[in-house]
C-alpha cells in the first residue's frame, strides 16, 4: 500500500514506503528543505515537525516530533506540519516573535524553534512560560536568550485563527498500515491478534518499534536495516490507563507525555516519582514518542524510567499469543538489554502498585540539566515510623550495572534502622559494594561508585527529619 | 534622516530561517538533476600504513558509479594550506576514521552500502595518542616559537614568592548545525561550480583548483550561507568540496557530499586541546612579578591553522594583565588525532585561561579574593605587551570593571554568596568577575584586506557583493546597513549577494572577528565611488554644487535645502544615460599592523576589544552538578553597527564559550577513536545551561576610531567572557573545603567539579599541581 497523509494541508502520497526511510528523509528529499537534520538522532530537533494528536480529554493538538526519528511509514493517515507549512504563505505570529527578538542567527535550528513554539503557542491549558517547550531544540548560536523571550511571550490565538478549525476535529484512531518498499516491510496492526498473527508469520524476522526513539536511532547511526519492522503504535490494548484498588496501570504503549498528562488529570495517580522523572526524562520532543513500554524493553542500564519504576516496586504485564503474565520488574532485566520477556511476547502495560512509600526521590547525574542520558539515576521511595526509623526503604539504580538494579542490600541494612546520619554512615559501605560500575564516556567507574553513596546521603539531606539533619550538619 | 547603521535590526534572512525558506548547500540537491552522492571509506586505526585498496567489490554493487582513490586525482592530491601535508587520499592513514577513498553512487543508501565493500589492507603503525606522548616522542608540527618581555628567569628567581604549574585544557568540537557540505557540477561553459559551506570560498576554489589541475578561473565557488561555522568551515571545508568537484569531473554529473554528524564529529578538526606548564613568581600583593609559560598544542596529525592558532594563545596570556617579566614558549604537538583547527577565539581562550588559572592559583595560595588580584594586576597607560605593543586604550578594563562591578551589585553579593554558603553544607555559590582583552585583526599581516563590488541597475536597486561569508553572525545584514547608509537608500533597495569568487577575488578567510571591519570598510569605499560620481550627476540636475549633494532616505537633495530633492532612482537613470558607470570596486587594507615572528615583536592587532563578566553558580555537593544562576555581561563593541546583532553575538558567544569550560567534553578512546561523536554523547549547552538571568550592556562611549563606523570587533571576544563561570564554579568548590588552591580540570564537567570538591574536603597537605 501507498502511505498517504496531510502535509501542510495538503494530501500527499508518499508511495510505499520500507522500513528504514525516516519522514524527514522524505520531506528534504522531496524538496521540502526547511526541515534541516542536525543530528538524526532525536537530540537537536532541527528536524521537528508538528502532528496533530487529540488527548485523553478530547483535545486536539499539535505535537512537536523529531521527524528524524519517525519511519515514513509510520505516518500514514496522520496529519503533519513542516515549517514551511506554519505560516501558510503570511508569517505566523511565532514567526514574526522569532524575527523581532533576533531569535536566529545562522538560521539551522531556526525552523525547529518555530516547530516547537508553533506547537505551544496552540498548546491547550498552556498558562504561562514553559522552558520545557523548546528544551529538545539545540541552538548553537544564539544562547537561547531570545528564543525563551519569544516563549516567554507568547499570544493566545485569536479567536479566527484558521488552525483552531484544523483542531477542532479530533485525530481518528490510527489504522492498519502494511507497507512493502523492496526488501523491507512497516507493518502497523491494529489489534494484539493482528500483532500475534504478523508475528508467527515471521518468526525471528521482526524487529518492534514503539516511539522508535531507540529502534531508528539504530536505523540512522548504526544503518541497522529491518526486513521487518512492526509498529505497536496502534494497538489499543496498548493504551490502557487505570487506576484500581492496587496498582496504576500505565498501558506500555502510552507515550510519556501521555503518562504526564493522564497521571496530572487524575489525582489518585499521583506517584512524586514519577512527576520528578517525567521532567528530566529526555526532552518534550522525545517523550512526544517515546513510551514507557518501550523505555523498559530496550533495557538500557541507563535508561530513566527504570529506577524510579523499581524504587515503586512495580511489575509489567507480558502478552504472547498464548496468553498474559505478570513480572516483577526487579526479575525483569536478566543482562545487558536482556529481557525475561521471550520471543513473541511484548509488554502491556505497567502496573505501579498503590500504597508505595510516602517519601519518594529521584535523581538524575548527567552532565546537563534537560536533555541527556544519565551516568547516574536513582530512585528512592521511603516511609518513616512514627519515631523516625526506616520502616521501609526501596532504592534502584541505573548506570552502575548491567542492568538496572535494585540495592537490596542497602534496603535490607536500612529497615529498622534510625533515619540518621550514623545509619547513612553504617550504609555508605554497603552502597560501594552495589554494581559493578564501568567507565565510559557519561563517566568514570569511580564518579559512578561514589554517586551510589552519595545519592543516598542527599536523599538523607533532603528527607531526614530536621532535628536528624541539624544533628548531621551540627 | 533614517540612518541603518547603528539601528537594531533583525538578520537580514531572518524571515528565510523562520519560514524555512533560506537555503544551505544541502537544500539544493532535491532540485538538481542526476545528482550522484558520496560516501568516505574510512579506516578505524589511528596510525597505519595503506597496504591495498580493493574496491572491486563495491565498484560491482548496485548504484555505484565510481571509487575514487588517488588514480583518480589529475592534480595534487594534497589540500594542505599552511604546507602540502594533507594528502587528499592519503597512502598513510593518520587518525581513526581518516577516509582513504571516496565512493560515489546514484544514492546514499547505495553508496554507504559500497564504501562497506570496500576493503582497506593496512599495515598497523605505533600511534601518538597525546600531548604528553607527542612530548615524550618529540613529535611536532612546529619548531618552536617565543614571546619574551624582561628577563623572566632572573625575575623568578628573585621573586618573593613563586609556584609551579602544569594545567590540561580540552578542546572544543563546533557543532555547527550545519554539517560540512558540498555540491559540485560542471557548469554550462565547462567550468567547475561548486557550492561550499565553507568560510573561504577563495582557498576553496584555490583548492579546487590544485586538485583538478586547472587554473583558478575555471572554478567558481559559492557559499550562499552557512548553518554555523565557527571557525571549523575556515579550512576544513576545503577537502569535501575537493571530494565533490574531482567526482562532478569524473562523472560529469552533479555530486554532493554530506556529512552525517558522525562522520562531520570524526572527520574534521576541533578547538585545540592544550598543555600549559608555567612557574609564575608574585609579591604578597598578588601582583605578578615574573611568568615563564610553555604551551603544548594538540595539533593533530596535520598542521592546518595549528602555528596561528598556537600564536594567538601565546598573544592572549597576558590578557589584561601586565607582566613585567615573561617568556612564553609554543609548540604545536602531531599528533594521531584529526587536524585540529580554527575555532572563535582561535587559541585566545586557552592563552588567556591559563593566566586566569595563574591568578587565581596565586589568589588562593595568598589566601587574597581573586577579583582583587585580577584587579591589581591590570595594564596602565602607557603599558607594553610581551609583544611589543602598546596597549590602547588600557583603562578601559578597569572602567569596565568598576562599571560592571557597580551594576551586578559585585560587592554586595560576594557578602550574599558567604553569607548563603556558611548556612548550607550542602550546596554552595560562587561569584567571579573576569575580563578580557582581545586583539582584533588576523595576526597573518596580508589577510587584512578586502574588497567588495557594488552594483547599481538603472531602477536604483543595488546589489552588494563582498569577499565575507554568512555563518549566521550577521555580517551580511551590517553590510547591507552600511551600503544603505553609503547610498542614502532604505534597506529593501540593497540585496546582498551570496559569496561567490567570481565577484571579488582572492578574499581572506571571514575569520579573525574581522569579517565587518575589512568588508565592511570595502563596501563603503564602493559606495564613496559611487556616491562621488552620482553628486556630480546631481549637481547638474539640482543646480548645486557636488560637495553640497546629500544622500538621505532614497532621496538625493542639496544640504541645507529644505525641498526634498530628486528620488534616488531618477540620479541613477541620468546617470546611465550620461554614461557614469554605476558599479564599483571597494578595497581596504588595515592601516600600520606588522609582527615579525623571528623577533617577536610588532604591532599584530589594529585595536583591542574589551569585556568582563560577573557569573554566580550553585553547585550540589553530592554530586557536583551546578546551575548557572545569573550573568551580568559588559562589553565593548566600539558603535554597535548593529545591537540586536551584537547582542547575539555577545550572548551566543557567551554561551559557547559556557560550554567548552563546562558539559562540552571530547572523550578519545585508548585505541585513538573518537568517541564522543555525536549529540547523545557530546554535550552542548542547552536551554537548561544558560543563566535565567542575563543582562548584557555594551559600554558606553566607547567609539573606536579608524573602524568602520566607529564599531568593533564581536565575533569572538565574548566567548571568553564565559571564564566568568569557570572561576565561579572554582569559587562555589572552594567554599567546600577549608581555604588553600583549587585544583579544578577543564572542562569543568559535573564529575570533574564532583572531584574538585572532594579533593577540597579532604585537602592535601601539598597542592595537586600535576594533572590527575
Amino acid at each position: 500500500m501507498a502511505v498517504a497523509f496531510l502535509l501542510n494541508g495538503r494530501p500527499v502520497n508518499a508511495g510505499p514506503a520500507g522500513s528504514s526511510v525516516t519522514l524527514l528523509q522524505w520531506l528534504r528529499a522531496r524538496g521540502l528543505t526547511g526541515t534541516k537534520e542536525g543530528c538524526a538522532e532525536g537530540e537537536c530537533g532541527a528536524c521537528a515537525v508538528a502532528m496533530r494528536r487529540t488527548d485523553a480529554l478530547g483535545r486536539t493538538f499539535y505535537e512537536p516530533i523529531n521527524s528524524c526519528l519517525v519511519p515514513l511509514a509510520a505516518v500514514h493517515d496522520e496529519t503533519v506540519v513542516t515549517v514551511e507549512g506554519v505560516g501558510a504563505g503570511t508569517l505566523h505570529p511565532v514567526q514574526d516573535a522569532m524575527i523581532r527578538a533576533g531569535g536566529s542567527q545562522c538560521g539551522y535550528c531556526t525552523p525547529g524553534f518555530v516547530v516547537s513554539l508553533f506547537c505551544e503557542y496552540y498548546r491547550p491549558g498552556r498558562v504561562g512560560y514553559d522552558p520545557e517547550s523548546i528544551s529538545g531544540n539545540l541552538c548553537r548560536c544564539t544562547g537561547y536568550r531570545p528564543i525563551a523571550d519569544v516563549a516567554r511571550g507568547l499570544p493566545s490565538p485569536e479567536p479566527d485563527d484558521p488552525r483552531l478549525s484544523e483542531l477542532a476535529t479530533p485525530v481518528p484512531p490510527r489504522t492498519r498500515v502494511e507497507s512493502v518498499d523492496g526488501l523491507e516491510r512497516f507493518v502497523r496492526p491494529t489489534s494484539l491478534d493482528d500483532l500475534f498473527r504478523c508475528l508467527s508469520a515471521a518468526p525471528g524476522d521482526a524487529t518492534l518499534i514503539a516511539g522508535g526513539t531507540d529502534v531508528m536511532v539504530g536505523v540512522t547511526q548504526r544503518a541497522d536495516r529491518h526486513p521487518l519492522l512492526i509498529s505497536l503504535a496502534a494497538l489499543p490494548e496498548l493504551r490502557a490507563f487505570a487506576v484500581t484498588a492496587d496498582a496504576i496501570v500505565l498501558g506500555a504503549g502510552l507515550t510519556l507525555t501521555e503518562i504526564d498528562e493522564r497521571v496530572h488529570a487524575t489525582p489518585d495517580a499521583a506517584v512524586p516519582l514519577l512527576g520528578q522523572l517525567l521532567p528530566l526524562f529526555s526532552s518534550r520532543l522525545i517523550r512526544n514518542r517515546a513510551t514507557l513500554g518501550g523505555n523498559l524493553m530496550t533495557a538500557s542500564p541507563i535508561g530513566d524510567g527504570p529506577p524510579v519504576l523499581l524504587a515503586l516496586d512495580a511489575s509489567v504485564t507480558l502478552a504472547s499469543a498464548t496468553g498474559r503474565r505478570s513480572v516483577p520488574l526487579r526479575d525483569f532485566f536478566l543482562g545487558y538489554r536482556k529481557t525475561a520477556a521471550r520471543p513473541g511476547e511484548i509488554m502491556l502495560d505497567v502496573q505501579v502498585p498503590r500504597g508505595a512509600p510516602a517519601i519518594q526521590r529521584f535523581y538524575k547525574v548527567s552532565k546537563r540539566v534537560l536533555d541527556d542520558i544519565s551516568t547516574v539515576a536513582a530512585a528512592f521511595a521511603l516511609d518513616l515510623t512514627p519515631d523516625g526509623r526506616v520502616a521501609r526503604l526501596q532504592a534502584a539504580y541505573g548506570g552502575i550495572a548491567a542492568t538496572p538494579i535494585r540495592a537490596t542490600a542497602l534496603e535490607a541494612a536500612a529497615a529498622g534502622r534510625p533515619w540518621t546520619r550514623e545509619t547513612i554512615d553504617a550504609l555508605l559501605p554497603i552502597a560501594a559494594t552495589i554494581g559493578t560500575p564501568l567507565s565510559d564516556l557519561r563517566g568514570t567507574a569511580d564518579y559512578r561508585r561514589a554517586m551510589v553513596g552519595r545519592l543516598l546521603e542527599k536523599c538523607f539531606a533532603e528527607t531526614a527529619p530536621a532535628a536528624a539533619l541539624a544533628e548531621a550538619t551540627g | 534622516m533614517t540612518r541603518q547603521v547603528g539601528a537594531a535590526l533583525p538578520h537580514e534572512s531572518a524571515v528565510g530561517h523562520v519560514t524555512g525558506a533560506a537555503r544551505y548547500v544541502d537544500d539544493l540537491w532535491p532540485n538538481v538533476a542526476h545528482v550522484a552522492h558520496a560516501w568516505p571509506v574510512q579506516v578505524a586505526e589511528a596510525h597505519a600504513r595503506v597496504e591495498r585498496i580493493d574496491a572491486a567489490a563495491a565498484r560491482q554493487a548496485p548504484g555505484v558509479l565510481a571509487v575514487l582513490t588517488a588514480d583518480d586525482v589529475p592534480g595534487e592530491n594534497d589540500i594542505g594550506v599552511a604546507r602540502r601535508d594533507e594528502p587528499l587520499f592519503p597512502t598513510e592513514v593518520c587518525f581513526v576514521g581518516h577516509a582513504v577513498a571516496w565512493v560515489i553512487a546514484e544514492t546514499e543508501e547505495q553508496a554507504r552500502v559500497a564504501a562497506g565493500l570496500v576493503r582497506v589492507e593496512c599495515e598497523a603503525l605505533p600511534a601518538i595518542l597525546s600531548i604528553d606522548a607527542a612530548i615524550a616522542a618529540d613529535s611536532f608540527l612546529t619548531a618552536g616559537d617565543r614571546l619574551a618581555k624582561g628577563d623572566a628567569a632572573a625575575a623568578l628567581r628573585t621573586a618573593p614568592r613563586r609556584f609551579d604549574g602544569e594545567f590540561a585544557i580540552g578542546g572544543q568540537e563546533h557543532f555547527y548545525l550545519e554539517t560540512n557540505a558540498a555540491l559540485a557540477y560542471r557548469d554550462e561553459d565547462g567550468g567547475m561550480f561548486v557550492h561550499s559551506s565553507t568560510q573561504h570560498p577563495t582557498e576553496t576554489q584555490e583548492i579546487v583548483a590544485r586538485v583538478l589541475a586547472v587554473p583558478k578561473h575555471a572554478v567558481v565557488v559559492q557559499c550562499l550561507r552557512m548553518g554555523g561555522a565557527f571557525g571549523g568551515k575556515e579550512v576544513q571545508a576545503n577537502g569535501f568540496a575537493a571530494v565533490a568537484a574531482l567526482a562532478a569531473s569524473r562523472l560529469g554529473r552533479p555530486v554532493r557530499v554530506r556529512l552525517t554528524r558522525r562522520q562531520d564529529m570524526v572527520m574534521t578538526g576541533k578547538r585545540h586541546p592544550f598543555l600549559a606548564r608555567f612557574r609564575v613568581g608574585f609579591d604578597n600583593t598578588g601582583r605578578l612579578v615574573a611568568l615563564a609559560v610553555q604551551l603544548f598544542s594538540d595539533g593533530g596529525w596535520a598542521l592546518d591553522l595549528s602555528f596561528p592558532v598556537l600564536g594567538r594563545a601565546m598573544f592572549h596570556v597576558d590578557n589584561c594583565y601586565d607582566l613585567p617579566h615573561v617568556e612564553v614558549l609554543g609548540r604545536v604537538c602531531r599528533t594521531h588525532h584529526v587536524s585540529h583547527t580554527a575555532f572563535r577565539g582561535f587559541g585566545g581562550p586557552q592563552g588567556m585561561l591559563v593566566i586566569e588559572e595563574i591568578l587565581d592559583r596565586v589568589a588562593r595560595t595568598l589566601d587574597l579574593p581573586p577579583h582583587v588580584v585580577r584587579e591589581r594586576n591590570f595594564y596602565r597607560t602607557g603599558d607594553v605587551t610581551h609583544y611589543g605593543q602598546v596597549v590602547r586604550d588600557p583603562e578601559r578594563i578597569a572602567r569596565i570593571w568598576a562599571e560592571l562591578g557597580a551594576s551586578a551589585s559585585f560587592e554586595a553579593r560576594w557578602a550574599e554568596v558567604a553569607a548563603f554558603n556558611a548556612g548550607s553544607p550542602n550546596l554552595k555559590r560562587g561569584l567571579a568577575i573576569t575580563p578580557v582583552k582581545f586583539g582584533i585583526s588576523f595576526t597573518t599581516s596580508y589577510y587584512n584586506q578586502a574588497g567588495a563590488l557594488i552594483l547599481v541597475y538603472k531602477d536604483g536597486s543595488i546589489q552588494v557583493n563582498h569577499g565575507g561569508t554568512e555563518m549566521g553572525q550577521g555580517l551580511h545584514t551590517k553590510m547591507r546597513q552600511v551600503a544603505a547608509d553609503g547610498l542614502g537608500v532604505p534597506l529593501e533597495a540593497v540585496r546582498l549577494m551570496p559569496t561567490r569568487t567570481d565577484k571579488v577575488p582572492n578574499t581572506s578567510a571571514t575569520a579573525a572577528s574581522c569579517g565587518s571591519d575589512l568588508n565592511g570598510a570595502a563596501v563603503r569605499d564602493a559606495c564613496d565611488t559611487l556616491r562621488g560620481r552620482l553628486a556630480e550627476v546631481a549637481a547638474e540636475m539640482l543646480d548645486a554644487s557636488a560637495a553640497d549633494v546629500v544622500f538621505v532616505d532614497g532621496r538625493v537633495g542639496v544640504s541645507g535645502r529644505a525641498e526634498p530633492g530628486v528620488p534616488f532612482c531618477e540620479v541613477v537613470a541620468k546617470a546611465y544615460y550620461a554614461r557614469v558607470p554605476l558599479f564599483a570596486a571597494g578595497f581596504y587594507k588595515t592601516p600600520e599592523i606588522h609582527f615579525d615572528w623571528k623577533t617577536g615583536d610588532g604591532k599584530p592587532f589594529h585595536y583591542f576589544a574589551y569585556g568582563a563578566a560577573v557569573s554566580e553558580v550553585e553547585v550540589d555537593g553530592f554530586t557536583g552538578q551546578y546551575r548557572l544562576l545569573r550573568t551580568d555581561i559588559l562589553h565593548d563593541v566600539g558603535d554597535s553597527l548593529s545591537p540586536l546583532v551584537d547582542r547575539g553575538q555577545v550572548e551566543g558567544g557567551f554561551v559557547q564559550g559556557v560550554g567548552w569550560l563546562t558539559t562540552e567534553e571530547l572523550v578519545w578512546g585508548g585505541d585513538g577513536a573518537f568517541l564522543s561523536h555525536g549529540a547523545s554523547t557530546y554535550k552542548l549547552p542547552t536551554l537548561g545551561e544558560c543563566p535565567p538571568d542575563l543582562r548584557v550592556a555594551f559600554l558606553e562611549r566607547a567609539r573606536e576610531p579608524g573602524v568602520i563606523h566607529g564599531s568593533k570587533a564581536v565575533g569572538e571576544p565574548p566567548l571568553m567572557l564565559a571564564i566568568s563561570v569557570r572561576e565561579a564554579l572554582r569559587a562555589a568548590v572552594a567554599a567546600f573545603g577549608a581555604g588553600g588552591t583549587v585544583e579544578l580540570a577543564s572542562p569543568a564537567t559535573p564529575e570533574a567539579v564532583f572531584w574538585a570538591i572532594e579533593r577540597a574536603r579532604s585537602r592535601s597537605p601539598q597542592p595537586i599541581l600535576a594533572r590527575s
